[in-house]
């Protein structure tokens, strides 16, 4: 008899979809995403990946973090918050933007989502509530965190938008790149916004929680001619690097968690720098901070792609300016095999002067050998983030 | 745009400090405006006619941080101050008709008595040593930082704590952070003579004689005592208000336009930077630079607004501590009881640290102490003009009185701080109760209408270690520049902080002088 330990239960938190994606997970390879069983991979990363870029892939974003911003002061309050200009998106629209401490260090980037003049939704990977909360001081706004009342599928993937047309939703044909729909679909509310994280054709669908079966199983329903598949994080993590995408955590430190200050990185360092917009009307946080930075060239790096001989991928790897390593640049943070381009890739934290494409530099890559560690030196070039650009992706 | 409307210099506010600062920038050459919300100069450095007939100074009513070397340079003699004359004593007033002052320890402890002097002598000099940065920029915390003027400073200083000695340096370095009950304990033996120690820990702060940072507020008013203030309690004839009259006056003889009746609803920002300030009657007036002397919150929650700063300063100046807890009490009398007959000086009442402390505990938890520790004055005595031929009036600063209440209104605690008082007074001044005709309660609440300081906080904001030096207002906003480029601030709220020293003043104008020559040097360079 086994004696039960209250203390071993397990805690995380199943997602609305976690009935039906619990009997798929036949490796059991969870992962823990803000305190949910997500899935890593369910059996194959690699036919996980091709549905990504060849079918219609699956995934279960029900643990984002989503606030919800009203009020009669909340486009107001946006535009202070975020460091891109709120005036260029419209009620039913989406745009990526970051946000910043008073210093111009990143707090975080991600989607923000516009459905009135004072309606936002905004989701992150971490809590802030706190910190949108003191944003808020002096603005008439209400911010709450809704993420229990959300459940969302991903559904990326050329083949996506069949899915949905075969699902009956035949207005999804003129669903512009970042726009958003609601829509009602055999009595239930649903919304759907053309946004993700893989770099492709692809929507995000949310509906309430109670109807989050339903939206499973019809999905795959109509979805069976069309390649799709359920994916895990490990597949998805490949596309996000080919898409150019920063993670938090991975390639650097939102700057209300990190441990060090000097590991806080502003838009700039991060190569995201034109989600600043120094020219729009107000001020915003970070703003007098980014602008002496832009200004005075005060960035200490930038986060470039690379290309990298050879097949190794290399994570946290050390770049030089010349092969015998005397001269560090900087290191990498994200790092791939680019099952469809071919190409070893990577992100990595280089001076501004070495950021330009085609500049070549030197990479250090340790890697496992049959119970060995082993290094080659090899070269690599400066390359454009967005690796992996398909022209569906805003067709 | 009239000439009118066009400076070189906003300076928002008229209280003393503003003045200091106006007058300063006027004689280096600047046009500077000084506009003020209230019919009257002065802020709270007013004289106030409570009752008709009857004036009395409506906040602070001893002058003794006035810092000498403002009062030479603005030649505030020639101005109609006069410092000399109106020295006092403190006197404590003990139950059972007791009393002693400075001089008569003897009569309640010779041991006492025979170290007070010493204690003091000793006390001052540390304050002293603190106090060399009173007329200078804080050091800030990035000494690579530091021009070579700051560098000279903080040489200075250190030099000057270095002279204190070893043994003095060591104590002090013992009893910076400590609470001033202990110190008491630690130098006295008599509860009398504990108790107006402690009082003066207290005074101005939202804290009993047991807090922690007690002894660095000893300091810090013991600073006035030395060679940066008045080196004593004085009496100014005519009222506070013959302060803020006298620099007024300096202000005007430089050349500064003073706007009474002018209240500044916002400081105007273009380009992310000060371009003037727009009153409430909706009157702009323009300036590269505005200048202001309200306290910090206001100044970056009101005048400059959240809006057009970063969060973590706003959150930072939002939690600065501004609990008001000191209320004044006006008393008309038609004649004076037997114990205040000859009160020309400053009179304490607070017999025990612990009558002060559980007068503590009540503020502690939003209440009016049951039983309030006072500072009283009689002015009439040494200024009868103040009140009609035969009569006097009595100014009263009674702690606590908590801004921040709990299950008692506004108008409860003004009522409640009035009787509670006179009763604790009737105790050590029998028959003074049948000599009040009139009475005026002014609560923190009421000081913050009134003369707007949020909080009703005298200071500004209390001075504790963590709100004075660099760290005044914030570490985020030294050296009296707000984050928006052009907007200062002037007040109490920076440093060196409170009491009607001017120190805050004439540190602004220095450091708003050397960016307008530094514009100088760019725009000739250009």
């Amino acid at each position: 008899m086994t004696a039960y330990v209250e203390h071993l239960k397990p805690f995380l938190r199943k997602t609305p979809f976690h009935e039906r994606i619990e009997p798929l997970m036949t490796g059991n390879q969870w992962m823990r995403w803000t305190g949910h069983y997500s899935p890593a991979a369910f059996e194959s990363v690699q036919s996980e990946y091709m549905t990504i870029r060849n079918g219609a892939s699956v995934f279960d974003v029900s643990p984002l973090i989503k606030y919800r911003i009203t009020g009669r002061q909340a486009a107001e309050y946006v535009n202070h918050l975020i460091t891109r200009d709120l005036a260029k998106i419209k009620p039913m629209q989406a745009f990526y933007t970051s946000w910043c401490q008073d210093d111009g260090m990143l707090v975080e980037e991600g989607t923000i989502f516009r459905f009135g003049e004072n309606d936002f939704l905004l989701n992150a990977a971490k809590d802030q509530l706190h910190w949108l909360e003191q944003v808020a001081y002096g603005f008439d706004v209400h911010i709450e965190d809704i993420s229990y009342d959300l459940a969302g599928l991903s559904l990326q993937g050329p083949q996506s938008r069949d899915v949905l047309r075969a699902f009956g939703i035949n207005s999804i044909d003129h669903l512009p790149r970042f726009g958003i729909m609601d829509l009602e679909l055999n009595g239930r509310w649903l919304r759907i916004d053309r946004a993700g994280f893989t770099g492709d054709l692809g929507y995000e669908i949310w509906s309430k929680p109670q109807d989050a079966l339903w939206l499973w199983d019809r999905l795959f329903e109509v979805g069976r001619d069309h390649k799709i598949a359920p994916i895990g994080s490990h597949a998805l993590e490949i596309s996000r690097i080919e898409a150019g995408f920063i993670l938090i955590d991975a390639d650097y430190s939102g700057a209300l968690h990190a441990l060090r200050p000097s590991n806080r990185m502003s838009p700039y360092e991060l190569g995201i720098g034109w989600t600043v917009s120094l020219n729009k009307q107000g001020y915003f946080v970070g703003k007098r901070a980014l602008k002496k930075e832009k200004e005075q060239g005060l960035s200490r790096y930038v986060l470039t792609g690379i290309e990298i001989e050879g097949r190794k991928p290399a994570p946290g790897s050390f770049l030089y300016a010349d092969q015998p390593g005397k001269h560090e640049l900087g290191l990498t943070t994200s790092a791939v095999w680019s099952p469809t381009l071919k190409k070893n890739i990577a992100y990595a934290r280089v001076p501004t002067a070495y950021a330009k494409s085609g500049t070549q530099m030197w990479i250090e890559i340790w890697y496992h050998k049959e119970h060995k560690i082993e290094r080659s030196m090899v070269r690599c070039w400066a390359a454009n983030r967005m690796f992996y650009d398909p022209p569906r992706k805003s067709a | 745009m009239t000439p009118q409307n066009q400076t070189d210099v906003i300076v928002i506010g008229a209280g003393h400090n503003g003045l200091v600062a106006a007058t300063y920038l006027a004689k280096a050459g600047l046009k500077v405006t000084v506009v003020e919300a209230a019919p009257q100069i002065g802020g709270a450095a007013v004289t106030r006619e409570f009752v008709p007939g009857y004036k009395v100074s409506g906040v602070a009513h001893l002058l003794h941080g006035l810092h000498p070397a403002i009062a030479r340079d603005l030649d505030l003699a020639r101005h109609g101050l006069d410092l000399k004359a109106q020295r006092v004593e403190t006197r404590a007033l003990l139950p059972g008709g007791l009393s002693f002052d400075t001089g008569s320890i003897a009569s309640i402890s010779r041991t006492d008595a025979e170290a007070y002097p010493a204690v003091m002598a000793r006390l001052t000099r540390m304050a002293d040593a603190l106090a060399a940065y009173a007329l200078h920029t804080p050091p800030r915390p990035d000494a690579m930082n530091m021009d070579w003027q700051a560098k000279l400073n903080l040489g200075k200083f250190a030099w000057g704590l270095r002279r204190l000695g070893k043994k003095d340096m060591l104590e002090l370095t013992r009893i910076l952070t400590m609470n001033v009950n202990d110190l008491a304990n630690d130098y006295f033996e008599s509860e009398s003579v504990k108790g107006l120690l402690c009082f003066e820990g207290v005074l101005g702060l939202a804290l009993g004689p047991r807090s922690p940072s007690t002894v660095f507020n000893l300091l810090y008013r013991l600073s006035s005592m030395g060679a940066n203030g008045q080196g004593g309690f004085l009496l100014p004839k005519g009222g506070m208000g013959s302060v803020a009259q006298a620099l007024g006056m300096a202000a005007q003889a430089a050349g500064v336009l003073i706007r009474t009746g002018a209240a500044v609803d916002h400081i105007l920002i273009e380009n992310d930077a000060a371009a003037g300030v727009m009153l409430s009657t909706g009157e702009e007036i323009r300036a590269a630079r505005v200048v202001s002397n309200a306290d910090p919150q206001r100044t970056a929650l009101q005048l400059i607004g959240p809006r057009n700063l970063d969060t973590m300063f706003v959150s930072r100046i939002r939690h600065m501590r501004m609990n008001g807890c000191a209320a004044k009490i006006h008393l008309a009398l038609d004649g004076l009881p037997e114990a205040l007959a000859n009160a020309r000086g400053r009179i304490v009442v607070a017999p025990k640290p612990d009558d002060i402390e559980r007068a503590y505990d009540c503020a502690k938890y939003g209440g009016v102490s049951d039983r309030p520790a006072l500072e009283l004055t009689v002015p009439t005595l040494s200024d009868p003009s103040l009140a009609p031929a035969g009569k006097h009036v009595a100014s009263i600063v009674a702690q606590y009185c908590p801004y921040k209440l709990r299950d008692t209104s506004v108008n409860e605690a003004r009522h409640q701080i009035g009787e509670r008082s006179l009763a604790v007074l009737e105790e050590v001044a029998p028959g003074l109760k049948q000599r009040v005709t009139a009475m005026e309660v002014l609560t923190p609440h009421d000081f913050e209408k009134q003369f707007g300081m949020t909080g009703g906080q005298w200071h500004h904001g209390e001075i504790t270690l963590d709100q004075v030096l660099f760290l005044r207002p914030a570490g985020q906003a030294q050296e009296y520049r707000m984050p928006v480029p052009g907007v200062y601030l002037c007040g109490a709220g920076a440093h060196p902080g409170g009491n009607i020293s001017g120190a805050p003043g004439y540190n602004a104008a220095r450091e708003i002088l050397k960016d307008a020559r530094a514009q100088k040097r760019i725009v000739g360079a250009a």
